[in-house]
């Protein structure tokens, strides 16, 4: 068989809130905070979220999908990350990888930057992604198909 | 995350989407419907490879085409293209819903 390409993409979601970046941060840096807005979500249910917010350190998710998602109920799906960066209240960088049913799907970086805006924060998060083998299931990973969503991406611009 | 399962219905848009005559057909077509023969003109390829080019496009949901005599017309079809966009917005859909979640967590501490 023939290897199959990585599709590379880069994504940009800029989101205004109205509180203060140490606020905004906190949400980010406090395990109990984090958790409530990152794992906890409709369409999962989380097995583990465990954080250890510095530099080099790691974070570690496990969850479920749970009944009426496109996935079948109970797939297992692993989200692992590695803090690459923090400047407190200002920015954090982490590498991360997603995994389901056993299959690594990607690998990205993220950058999240905190900017205060009028009484509130914008948080620009930027994630520079490959996506590999699989990860959309293994029909879709057809020669030369893939090299076109970073290419789509910024057609659609997103 | 619902990409994992949806992605498989857009594979023929994907692979349609590949080349880059069929991409130049959808650029011509998204000015409005034209004939066979005249979106062979700027592409200077053959009508027999044009006819190709479009069963694909046709097939993967991204050109409709409506023959009337000797005639056959094409339209851009939005459903391929929509489809695509869901993809790609899907794929960031997870991280837009986080950050949903984290302006109600924010609200809800006051």
């Amino acid at each position: 068989m023939t290897p199959q390409p990585v599709a590379h993409s880069t994504f940009a979601i800029e989101r205004f809130y109205a509180a203060p970046p140490e606020k905004v941060f906190a949400a980010f840096s406090d395990p109990a905070k984090k958790r409530r807005w990152f794992a906890e979500g409709e369409g999962f249910h989380v097995d583990a979220f465990e954080m250890d917010f510095r530099v080099g350190g790691t974070e570690r998710a496990r969850f479920r999908f749970t009944a009426g998602r496109p996935i079948e109920e109970g797939t297992p799906c692993a989200n692992d990350t590695v803090y690459m960066d923090i400047v407190d209240g200002e920015r954090i960088v982490i590498a991360y990888t997603m995994t389901v049913a056993g299959a690594r799907i990607s690998s990205s970086q993220a950058t999240m930057e905190f900017f205060p805006k009028d009484k509130g924060t914008t948080l620009l998060f930027t994630e520079q992604s490959a996506f590999f083998e699989g990860g959309d299931g293994p029909e879709m990973r057809k020669q030369g198909t893939e090299e076109l969503l970073s290419q789509l991406a910024r057609e659609l611009g997103v | 995350m619902s990409t994992y399962a949806a992605a498989i219905d857009i594979d023929r848009v994907f692979h349609a989407l590949s080349d880059r005559t069929r991409r130049k057909l959808l650029e011509l077509l998204s000015a409005g419907p034209a004939t066979v023969s005249k979106l062979a003109e700027p592409l200077g390829v053959t009508l027999a490879a044009v006819v190709q080019h479009l069963k694909v496009l046709e097939e993967s949901g991204l050109v409709t085409t409506q023959k009337e005599g000797r005639v056959r017309t094409c339209h851009l079809d939005a459903a391929g293209l929509s489809a695509v966009e869901a993809w790609v917005h899907e794929r960031r859909s997870l991280w837009e819903r986080r950050f949903d979640r984290l302006g109600d967590l924010l609200d809800d501490d006051g």
